[in-house]
């Protein structure tokens, strides 16, 4: 089971490491959390980054050897390689909490909503993108997932396999 | 004979057994502590308006008598994870520690994985192998959902686990909770004595001994393996035993579990086994309303 589809490389410290032109540097994952959602860096110091396939980042607690071939290291965490890098619903959801920046907080009939896939006009007067979405529970404000904010809407971003009724 | 009736020389009030047997089994939740505290998940419930009941053997688990868990916030969240009790048996005996490496031979779909790396605060690494990529499916999904970061899946027979991936390191533990006839499940699967024959049991058995051999071979000197399945038959559960204390340097150890269970039985029809198999434990469903296991630990020699 060795191709190149289940190798996972590890991304280059900064672009003096770079080797491969298009991949992300950790460098920049950094910089993307902390400027776009203002989750500091040192949030992340005890992970590695893996890239597989275009794109596709995951997040990882261990250090392999890189590369690496097997099936999932850890959890997927980013989309980079597009005009707007995109987090995954479960990185927001592990991470989110340390978001300071782009974050929206529903009602919970909104954030029912949310989850159940609808778009909605909400006001939002911050930067237009994806944001961190969330919700109260049981004492927490709880990042829910990602959204999409655009003319004066909140696109859900939830995956359709991750979608639930939750309402009464 | 076929189960339940062949095990009525070895379980203690066999009629008691036999009914629970034909009892469904309650639903049951671990609370994903990489992700929320006991008294969150607790608060959560409460605002869901779900009723749960705790499990008197551990803090983490609760009985939900009204409702299976999926469509509602703590579970869309990934605080809690739908999982019988006696599942959260071996990743608890087996005791990682965070930072630690450590094995699960047949992780899909991740139940006991998503629970090591819970019990290890999330640090360190924990291989999850599988052979069948239809369950590394599920098995992802459940990883996810959870918010582990420090599970790797692989996708291989554990009979041949390579170590190379990860630098060749041998690991600290290893959960080897092996398939198997899955006798112990008739209360979720009431298929389960159905599908049973003589020549699965066999068949399996020999999988068994290969799996927990590599488990063995794969763990440091003086680590940690636990054995377990969720099956009733000796063939599957103590004369696997027997052949791997004959066959690697390694010995069985005691270990407390505040289950009501009995000890592992050193005959079974023609066949005597080592007796420290005693050391291992058999949960039988009519003792604490739960599966049937079978759970064994064992120490590789320093």
């Amino acid at each position: 089971m060795s191709n190149d589809s289940t190798k996972f490389t590890r991304l280059p410290e900064s672009d003096a490491d770079r080797e491969a032109s298009e991949r992300a540097t950790r460098e920049e994952v950094l910089d993307f959390w902390d400027e776009r959602f203002g989750v500091p860096p040192e949030t992340f110091d005890d992970y590695t980054f893996w890239e597989r396939g275009k794109g596709k980042l995951w997040i990882y607690r261990g250090e392999p050897p890189s590369p690496v071939d097997v099936e999932a290291l850890g959890m997927t965490f980013l989309r980079t390689r597009q005009e707007h890098w995109k987090p995954t619903l479960e990185a927001v959801q592990r991470f989110g909490e340390h978001a300071s920046e782009c974050v929206i907080h529903l009602s919970e009939g909104e954030a029912e909503a949310f989850v159940a896939g609808y778009d909605q006009e909400l006001d939002w007067d911050g930067d237009w993108g994806y944001l961190v979405v969330t919700h109260d529970l049981a004492g927490r404000q709880e990042p829910v997932g990602v959204g999409l904010y655009v003319y004066g809407e909140l696109r859900s971003q939830v995956p359709k396999g991750r979608r639930r009724e939750l309402g009464e | 004979m076929e189960p339940p009736e062949r095990y009525r020389p070895i379980v203690d009030d066999f009629e008691a057994f036999r009914a629970a047997c034909e009892r469904p089994l309650p639903s049951a939740i671990r609370v994903n502590t990489i992700k929320a505290s006991v008294a969150e998940v607790r608060a959560a419930l409460d605002e869901a308006d779900i009723a749960y009941e705790p499990v008197d053997w551990h803090e983490e688990l609760f009985v939900l008598p009204d409702t299976s868990p999926g469509a509602n916030w703590p579970y869309f969240h990934g605080w809690i994870h739908g999982q019988e009790e006696v599942s959260a048996v071996p990743a608890a005996v087996l005791d990682p520690q965070p930072g630690e490496r450590v094995w699960d031979a047949c992780a899909a779909p991740g139940s006991k994985a998503t629970q090591l790396a819970a019990l290890m605060d999330d640090r360190g690494e924990v291989v999850a192998t599988d052979n069948n990529l239809g369950r590394i499916s599920a098995l992802r999904t459940n990883t996810e959902r959870l918010g582990a970061t420090s599970i790797a899946v692989t996708h291989e027979d554990a009979r041949n686990h390579s170590l190379k991936p990860f630098g060749g390191a041998e690991y600290d533990r290893a959960l080897v909770d092996v398939p198997c006839s899955c006798e112990g499940t008739i209360r979720k699967n009431p298929d389960a004595f159905e599908e049973w024959s003589m020549s699965h049991v066999r068949g399996i058995s020999g999988v068994q001994k290969d799996i927990l051999e590599r488990a063995v071979q794969a763990t440091k000197a003086g680590g940690t393996v636990v054995y377990s399945t969720c099956t009733f038959a000796p063939e599957e559960n103590e004369a696997v035993l027997d052949h791997v204390l004959e066959r690697e340097d390694c010995a069985l150890v005691d270990f407390d579990l505040a289950l009501d269970h009995r000890e592992g039985v050193t005959e079974w029809q023609d066949d005597e086994f080592d007796p420290s198999v005693r050391k291992a434990k058999r949960i039988y469903p009519h003792f604490n309303d739960t599966g049937g296991f079978f759970c064994a630990k064992l120490e590789v020699a320093q």
